[in-house]
């Protein structure tokens, strides 16, 4: 069975600490050149394979990344 | 399958917990305060005491605890939450009532009331991040600080003969007859963050039963402190604070027959 995932990161709150990336299975997100208001380089999906795990979520110190997830 | 198709309320699997408030947090970038609000709000969240929970912030980087939880609380004067809480709970027995406390605030100024209120048993959890430095006031050194470790107060390293060995105050309040549910955890994976999250919720259900304190020890990172980034300080927390300071349950409830 696979899971198809999908994030919406809050990027005005995302400090850009790189926490979630070492925690990602799939290695689909990374910080990106864009910067928030703050001035930190915010978390970007990369690729198209995430599988919805929620490791990035869950070690996030700031709670900025929702998670969905589907069955294919 | 398209994004848009993907996200729909019914495929949620994490979301912010509401338990927490919009504010941005003030902490610096991968510091595990952040973590640990959540992993407390979530499991507020889960038992449903929203209502029926009692905070006391600290001195120290988390005074403003308070900002972000969207649950009653009460700022103690530095070092002396446990006392505070011990009046709450006394007062407010059918509420839930945890303090939030840093290494310097628990470990230094606070000892007296920490050892005291473990030792009488008061029904309350105690929440201990414990980063090794002062890490609000410019990263001095704490009673936690490793041997040879840097701060801003022992340039050298900690010299032991001079400043003396690192307190283990977790492992000192497991010996109190007072206190029921000791351990040690961290939060720098997302597994050690959802065994972290397993022994906060432990540490709430115990309050349930009255028999004394829940003392979670979560050992924290401090990049700014450390003068690492945020990846690299939990590297070296790995290396350096795990050895000395053990992940594990200290003292569980004996198993009632």
């Amino acid at each position: 069975m696979a899971f198809k995932g999908t994030l919406i990161i809050d990027t005005e709150k995302c400090k850009g600490c790189g926490v979630c990336i070492i925690g990602c299975p799939q290695k689909c997100i990374a910080l990106g050149k864009k910067v928030n208001k703050k001035g930190y380089n915010h978390l970007e999906i990369i690729e198209d394979t995430c599988i919805g795990c929620a490791n990035c979520a869950v070690v996030c110190p700031d709670g900025v990344i929702e998670v969905y997830k589907v069955k294919v | 399958m398209t994004r848009e198709e993907i996200i729909k309320p019914e495929n949620l699997v994490y979301r912010r917990t509401p338990v927490l408030t919009d504010n941005v947090m003030h902490y610096c970038p991968g510091c595990g305060h952040g973590t640990v609000h959540r992993l407390i709000a979530e499991v507020i969240e889960e038992m449903g005491i929203q209502d029926k929970t009692i905070g006391v912030a600290p001195v120290g980087c988390s005074v403003l605890a308070y900002n972000y939880f969207d649950v009653d609380f009460v700022e103690a004067a530095h070092g002396r939450a446990p006392a505070v809480a011990t009046a709450i709970k006394r007062l407010h027995q059918n509420h839930f009532v945890f303090t939030y406390q840093g290494d310097g605030d628990l470990a230094a100024i606070g000892t007296g009331e920490t050892i005291h209120a473990c030792n009488r048993g008061e029904n309350i959890v105690i929440i201990f991040v414990n980063n090794g430095i002062y890490g609000m006031t410019g990263g001095q050194m704490a009673p936690t600080t490793l041997p040879n470790m840097k701060t801003s107060t022992s340039p050298y390293g900690r010299d032991v003969e001079v400043m003396g060995p690192p307190l283990k105050i977790t492992e000192l309040v497991a010996q109190l007859p007072g206190t029921y549910y000791v351990t040690r955890q961290a939060v720098y994976t997302p597994a050690l963050v959802r065994k972290a999250k397993k022994a906060i919720r432990q540490a709430f259900e115990n309050q349930k039963l009255n028999k004394g304190v829940s003392f979670v020890e979560i050992v924290s990172n401090c990049n700014s402190g450390w003068k690492l980034t945020p990846v690299k300080s939990n590297e070296w927390l790995e290396e350096n604070m795990l050895p000395f300071y053990p992940l594990g349950d200290i003292k569980v409830p004996a198993k009632e027959v």
